[in-house]
């Protein structure tokens, strides 16, 4: 399988082949090339980042970790639920959202 | 009137750096910014994908801008002015106004670092009428992002620069429908992965070689003409119409230089013409980040922009010590380089530059009376990023081409 990388700017072309139980990867330049190729033909993931509500406006928030990409829509119409008070940069505003094993974190950046 | 060494306008990731290095080198620096807060357009880029390069870890724009200023703040040397704006540079005094009033600041050096301004739809001549719902993507990324509002419901967005990919999958994941993202060039102009992870994702058709023929609607749009274009950009084939009740323009920015008008500007970049110390032709007036060439990285900003901290802080303490003065040329399949100017002497010249077209498996060098001073391979360059070639000033005794090998 052809895939382009999306873990940097560089954009590396991937092949995927399968090999035994095993994938392989070829085409990428550094090890996180690797990753994603095996992750991607496994179980695509990817990082959420969106806004949520606060008592005067909006903050930005992004995931810990990736989600499957298949939540990714849950996860953000989830944040779009909740309303946040009084959040600072760094804070956690929901643990474990939908039991993914994945915080949500505040990024304001202020 | 206040004094003091360096100067800083613009407190974007290209400002904080610059005065961090003007401070670390002793140099009294004082950084204007307009905005309430540090960080420039980085505040309201909420998606990842910053500071690989530098801090080599993936973080937002938020993110990245706050560890800047963490850094801002550590530095005794810095005073910051926010809710500040530079209205007039004449000489090395900078008129600043704010809710003080208006001051004047005479500096040793200055830095311009006042980042640019996204092209509009009078910039690119959009047809049609001019109903609500036209804006930019950068608009579209404040409302959506800063005011949590969404610009419409059914978008088309013209152009495909990295600020209207990485919008459309943001409209689309807060329940917005993006019908196409329209392309008039061959190639796109924003990243490879996120035309994967923004527009494959969600399915979202790109249309090469396609543009916006006319805008319909009275009062709020109501759709657009599109049509194919050829390598000459004449319009081909039927016009089609789609509905819609918003478009985004993601067609490139420019160079914010209106208090510009004492220095030469680079026409081909739309920025002032700098030389390798990253001095404009106005002695003591240096320049970094968007507001010098459009930058897709942000960790390509903030090295360019340390090195023209140091100078200015070099210049307003010592004066730069430069060697004699050479041309940079562009040459074979080389879009623009910058800087402008080099000068033979001590220490490295760095040269950024960009592609005219995709570059595979080629060698990059840089030449000078037949000989080579410095090259580098490259295997996939693409006219979207950009470039770096360092050469040893020693080795500079005449004008140096830069060119793709072949
Ligand atoms: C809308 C938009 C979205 C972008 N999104 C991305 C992205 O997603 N990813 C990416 O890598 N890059 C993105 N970029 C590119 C990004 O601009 C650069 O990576 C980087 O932020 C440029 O830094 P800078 O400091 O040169 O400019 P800026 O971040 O634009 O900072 C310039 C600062 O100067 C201030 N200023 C200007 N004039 C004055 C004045 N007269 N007085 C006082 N202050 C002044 C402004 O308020 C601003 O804070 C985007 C650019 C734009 C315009
Ligand atoms: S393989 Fe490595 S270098 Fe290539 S795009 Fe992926 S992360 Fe970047």
């Amino acid at each position: 399988m052809k895939l382009t990388c999306i873990m940097c700017p560089v954009g590396c072309q991937l092949e995927v082949t399968k090999q035994g139980n095993d994938y392989v990867v070829s085409g990428n330049s550094c090890v996180r090339g690797e990753r994603y190729g095996k992750q991607e033909v496994v179980s695509p993931t990817r990082m959420v980042t969106t806004v949520a509500k606060t008592q005067t406006g909006f903050v930005s928030v992004k995931t810990s970790a990736p989600v499957p990409k298949q939540r990714v829509q849950d996860v953000v119409d989830e944040i779009g639920k909740i309303t946040l008070a009084n959040p600072k940069h760094g804070d956690v505003a929901i643990k474990n959202i939908l039991g993914l094993n994945v915080d949500v974190i505040v990024t304001s950046g202020k | 009137m206040r004094q003091t060494d360096v100067v800083v306008i613009g407190g974007g990731p290209a400002g904080m750096a610059a005065a961090i290095e003007s401070a670390r080198n002793g140099a009294k620096t004082i950084i204007i910014e307009r905005n309430e807060v540090l960080g420039g357009i980085l505040m309201q880029c909420i998606h990842n994908g910053f500071g690989l390069a530098y801090f080599k870890e993936e973080l937002t724009g938020p993110e990245y801008a706050y560890k800047f200023r963490e850094l801002v703040k550590k530095e005794k040397n810095i005073t910051v002015m926010t809710s500040t704006f530079v209205t007039k540079i004449k000489g090395k005094t900078v008129t600043i106004v704010n809710s003080s009033g208006i001051d004047e600041i005479e500096a040793g050096a200055i830095v311009l670092a006042m980042g640019a301004r996204e092209r509009t739809a009078a910039n690119i001549l959009l047809q049609g009428t001019r109903p609500a719902g036209v804006l930019t993507a950068g608009q579209a990324q404040k409302m959506t992002n800063i005011d949590g509002k969404l610009p419409g419901k059914n978008i088309v967005i013209l152009g495909s620069g990295d600020i209207g990919l990485i919008m459309a999958r943001r409209l689309t994941l807060e329940g917005a429908r993006v019908k196409a993202v329209l392309e008039i060039n061959k190639t796109t102009s924003g990243l490879k992965r996120n035309i994967v992870q923004c527009l494959e994702d969600f399915k979202i058709p790109l249309l090469m070689q396609t543009t916006i023929v006319e805008v319909v609607g009275e009062n709020r749009v109501e759709g657009v003409y599109i049509s194919a274009v050829d390598d000459n950009y004449n319009f081909v084939g039927e016009k089609k119409f789609v509905k819609c009740d918003t478009v985004i323009l993601s067609v490139g920015l420019i160079p914010e230089t209106d208090l510009v008008d004492f220095a030469d500007i680079n026409t081909r970049t739309n920025g002032p013409v700098v030389d390798d110390f990253m001095e404009t032709s106005a002695k003591g007036v240096f320049a970094c980040g968007n507001f010098l060439h459009v930058h897709d990285l942000v960790d390509n900003v903030t090295l360019e922009s340390m090195d023209a901290g140091a100078n200015a802080a070099d210049f307003a303490l010592a004066g730069c010590k430069k060697g004699k003065k050479f041309c940079v040329i562009a040459g074979n399949n080389i879009s623009y380089a910058n800087p402008s100017f080099v000068h033979s002497g001590d220490g490295i010249a760095k040269i950024r530059f960009r592609l005219k077209s995709n570059v595979s498996k080629k060698w990059i060098r840089v030449v000078s009376k037949d000989e080579v001073l410095a090259k580098k391979f490259v295997m996939a360059g693409l006219p979207g990023e950009m470039q770096t070639l360092e050469v040893s000033r020693e080795k500079i005794k005449g004008d140096i081409l830069l060119e793709v090998e072949g």
